[in-house]
């Protein structure tokens, strides 16, 4: 029983797609263009039956086929959002009835733009730290809303990750964590409205470079590292740029981020991003490998985590879930009119 | 259900998340929904039946493709229904998802999956449970 | 017990029935059946009203009272019963009236079966419709009343190797019988084309497949045996009555092809009644469904289980087959408000063994047989008439 860390985790994508041609086309857009602009070419979208409560409920299904625990051992979830079902009833209980956790489990859920699933963890670490609970069950998942026509229409997706966070059993152990956090309003979105506001190109270097940058510089000084420490580095993924172009501004590698950068493939997953990006990464990693992961939210902030990769995960049976890049392959295109009926874009009564 | 009671769903959750049946003790016959009293034990079964969560995975016994929906499931038209035999034994009846609707046939192997059902409209409860969706092989690729 | 026998017999029209309200459809029917039976409204000891749902069609529960009030039979106050068992509604009245007088407790008895199902708009009588299923196991999930019938119809063809014509053709033939029924529904002659070509409902079947949403009332009065020659020669009795129940899912089924409600009800019926499936000479069953009329003739006996299909292509049940089904144009062609059909069934039956069925009579029927089903066959009444 060592450091504190990651126990088991799951992943998971609704199986549709939509292309970002389709989406251009509808709009009078060039879909080259557009794509070569985001570095994305197709997004994951919900069915109407789906949620961020079902995503999180399979997610957190999967981590638990694969760990070897009680789900009556989990002291707390914590799901961070921003496309909770309710604004007011939190989507942890629907989760911890679905994972047969309840009722001796302590809930509440999170908002913090993009980041509210890493904010999870780091509450279930603080929680494991002091006793308090045994495992902490951190989720981070959305089924995004765009507003038809916007810019981020090309990218808002669906799709989440749970983590089980313990010292008991740990395959991968947080070394430290630390967040960097500003008043920017760069996007967000007003109480009872449907789709969110942006300040469009504020959303650049004084949102998301800057909070990824400083959260992750502070986290290598505390921790003494440098970016040719870590094998991967996992950082929010708006888009398929941002995230290259903020490695290369901290000094990590094209090698480094490949193996955690879904965000081509099915879009920008929001509280599901960093998350998704970690799970891919641990998918393939071996023991003693080095992860470097930073979220953004915006609003703004990002915490930033090192990890490293135990002995453990190589008992670790992944195969009891389908692994991220199983759930990227599994898929069915949809057209636009499908998708603004499944969106909930189209006004009927 | 439209407008209904919440509590009438509360009531089912844990069958309708987390598909406990019972079973029967003294015959070891296993019921989903759960049962109070065993039909073939009958006063025999009475505080004999226990709690069992049933594992999710079965095969379709026969399904259909539904064009005239009931309200409230006009934005799913055309979906499949179909009765599912469990693996052990019981037969349930739900939605068939995340699957090309001419591939579902009968003896296909499916598992149950945690999805939205039904809500009462835009200010009402949701109602969540059990769909099922094909089990597939799972295949790498990126 | 008692022999009981039926003495007078009343329907309206079914069919979209606008100016036609539930309260002046019931009473339409009970009227003819009245006059019919040559007997005075004050010799009515009691009333049973078989009506599915009309808390939801027509925001009116208490039927009962209802029925007795607007038929001008609640100045006398006597017993009325309202029995509801879904589609089987009717079937059920007319089983507990036949059990009262039978048992001696009442001796003239009117029984009426009623649906008023145009006043609300199609979707929503779909769903009322669907509460005759599992509202909890099947309905929440989004299963329809259609679905139910098109799963177990999947389930016979590959079972048995029914196929889409065959169960096109009990519509087709349905279709046929009715152009000869002044009151019903539809008097359009259709083809197996027709059948598969109209839209999907739930696969594998179509629109008409099954059967509509109709209005309408019917109405029988029965009386002691021994009574009945004091009203009228044309006597019919009763000489078997069975009702059955099986799960009310249809996943609860031992076997989703066969109707156990069904094959308890009618060999209660046929064990009563001394007789073989074989010596029913007019039967009226429950098509709710195309595939229900195949079920059905399997399930009471005629032919064998699997065979139901071959013997509609053969047409062993036409009405110049072996054992003609629903001369009336069944459920599907004549039209089924809901609660009305049980009663409407033993109407036409009792017409056929009195010989006044007009163009659609079916020659030297002395035995006949009426079967009516609660939803997905959870609940069955059958029962057995011979001509006296």
């Amino acid at each position: 029983m060592g450091k504190v860390g990651i126990v088991s985790y799951g992943a998971f994508i609704p199986i549709h797609r939509i292309k970002v041609d389709d989406i251009a086309k509808t709009w009078g857009r060039d879909g080259e263009t557009i794509k070569k602009g985001l570095g994305v070419y197709e997004k994951s979208v919900p069915s109407l039956d789906e949620d961020t409560a079902t995503i999180s409920v399979e997610a957190a299904r999967y981590a638990l086929a694969r760990a070897r625990i009680n789900p009556k051992e989990i002291g707390a979830i914590y799901v961070g959002s921003e496309s909770h079902p309710y604004a007011v009833k939190p989507t942890g209980t629907i989760v911890g009835e679905a994972i047969g956790a309840t009722p001796s489990l302590m809930v509440a859920d999170y908002e913090f733009a993009c980041k509210a699933g890493t904010a999870a963890i780091q509450s279930c670490m603080a929680l494991i730290e002091t006793g308090m609970i045994k495992y902490g069950l951190a989720i981070g998942a959305d089924t995004a809303q765009a507003a038809p026509g916007d810019a981020l229409e090309y990218t808002a997706a669906a799709g989440g990750a749970a983590f089980i966070i313990g010292k008991d059993g740990v395959i991968a152990e947080i070394n430290g964590t630390y967040s960097f956090t500003t008043d920017t309003p760069d996007f967000w979105r007003r109480e009872g409205r449907k789709y969110p506001a942006h300040g469009g190109r504020f959303t650049g270097s004084p949102a998301y470079f800057r909070h990824i940058i400083n959260a992750t510089k502070c986290l290598m000084e505390k921790m003494g590292t440098k970016p040719e420490d870590y094998d991967y580095a996992v950082f929010h993924q708006p888009n398929g740029k941002f995230p290259r172009a903020v490695a290369k501004m901290l000094g990590f590698k094209e090698e480094q981020i490949k193996q955690g950068l879904l965000c081509p493939f099915i879009g920008n997953t929001y509280s599901g991003s960093s998350l998704l990006g970690l799970a891919a990464v641990l998918d393939v990693a071996k023991p003693g490998e080095r992860i470097l992961l930073t979220s953004y939210g915006s609003g703004a902030g990002s915490d930033s985590f090192d990890i490293t990769v135990t002995d453990a995960i190589e008992s670790f049976p992944r195969e009891k879930a389908p692994t991220v890049s199983q759930l990227i392959n599994r898929k069915n295109y949809i057209d636009y009119a499908i998708y603004a009926k499944y969106r909930d874009i189209l006004y009927w009564e | 259900m439209g407008g209904e009671a919440v509590s009438r769903f509360w009531r089912e959750i844990p069958q309708r998340y987390n598909l406990i049946g019972t079973k029967c003790k003294v015959c070891n016959r296993i019921y989903f929904p759960q049962r109070e009293v065993c039909p073939f034990c009958r006063r025999k079964s009475i505080g004999k039946m226990e709690e069992v969560k049933l594992s999710g995975r079965g095969k379709v016994i026969t399904y259909t493709i539904i064009h005239v929906p009931p309200r409230k499931f006009e934005g799913q038209v055309p979906y499949a229904v179909a009765v599912v035999e469990l693996e052990e034994g019981v037969r349930v009846t739900s939605q068939i998802v995340d699957c090309d609707l001419d591939k579902i046939k009968i003896g296909m192997e499916v598992e149950a999956t945690f999805r939205r059902i039904q809500d009462d409209g835009w200010t009402g409860a949701i109602y969540y449970g059990y769909k099922f969706r094909p089990v597939e092989k799972h295949e790498d690729k990126k | 017990m008692r022999e009981v026998a039926i003495i007078g017999v009343g329907l309206t029209k079914f069919g979209e029935l606008w100016d036609k309200s539930f309260r002046q459809l019931i009473t339409e029917a009970g009227t003819k059946a009245i006059l019919d039976a040559g007997i005075k409204g004050s010799e009515i000891d009691a009333l049973y009203v078989g009506s599915m749902s009309p808390g939801r069609f027509v925001g009116q529960e208490h039927v009962g009272a209802l029925v007795a009030d607007s038929s001008g039979l609640s100045v006398m106050h006597i017993p009325a019963t309202r029995i509801e068992s879904a589609c089987a509604s009717g079937g059920m009245a007319l089983r507990h009236a036949y059990i009262a007088v039978a048992a001696g407790i009442h001796d003239i008895v009117i029984v009426g079966g009623v649906e008023k199902m145009t006043d609300v708009v199609g979707s929503e009588a779909t769903n009322i419709l669907a509460m005759a299923a599992d509202q909890e196991w099947e309905a929440f999930f989004g299963v329809t009343f259609p679905a139910l019938y098109a799963m177990i119809a999947r389930r016979h063809m590959y079972e048995y190797g029914t196929t889409r014509e065959q169960l096109a053709m009990v519509a087709v033939k349905n279709h046929e019988n009715a152009l000869l029924n002044p009151n019903a529904q539809f008097h359009r002659k259709i083809t197996v084309e027709d059948v598969i070509n109209s839209p999907p409902v739930a696969t594998p079947l179509n629109l008409l497949d099954c059967s509509p949403i109709s209005d309408g009332a019917a109405a029988l009065v029965l009386c002691p045996l021994e009574k009945a020659k004091e009203y009228t020669d044309k006597i019919v009795k009763i000489i078997g009555s069975g009702q059955a129940t099986d799960s009310l899912a249809l996943h609860g089924r031992e076997d989703i092809c066969t109707f156990m409600s069904t094959v308890k009800a009618s060999r209660e019926a046929y064990k009563q009644a001394g007789i073989q499936p074989k010596d029913v000479d007019v039967a009226e069953v429950h098509d709710c469904f195309t595939i229900a009329e195949i079920l059905a003739i399997e399930d009471l006996g005629f032919v064998k289980k699997g065979e139901g299909g071959k013997a509609v292509e053969e047409g062993l049940t036409a009405r110049d087959g072996e054992i003609p089904v629903n001369p009336s144009g069944g459920l599907k062609a004549k039209g089924h408000p809901v609660g009305a059909t049980g009663v409407a069934q033993v109407a036409e039956i009792v017409l056929q063994l009195r010989g006044e069925a007009g163009k659609r009579q079916i020659p030297d029927a002395r035995i006949g047989l009426a079967h009516n089903i609660g939803g997905s066959g959870a609940s069955c009444t059958v029962h057995i008439l011979e001509a006296v």
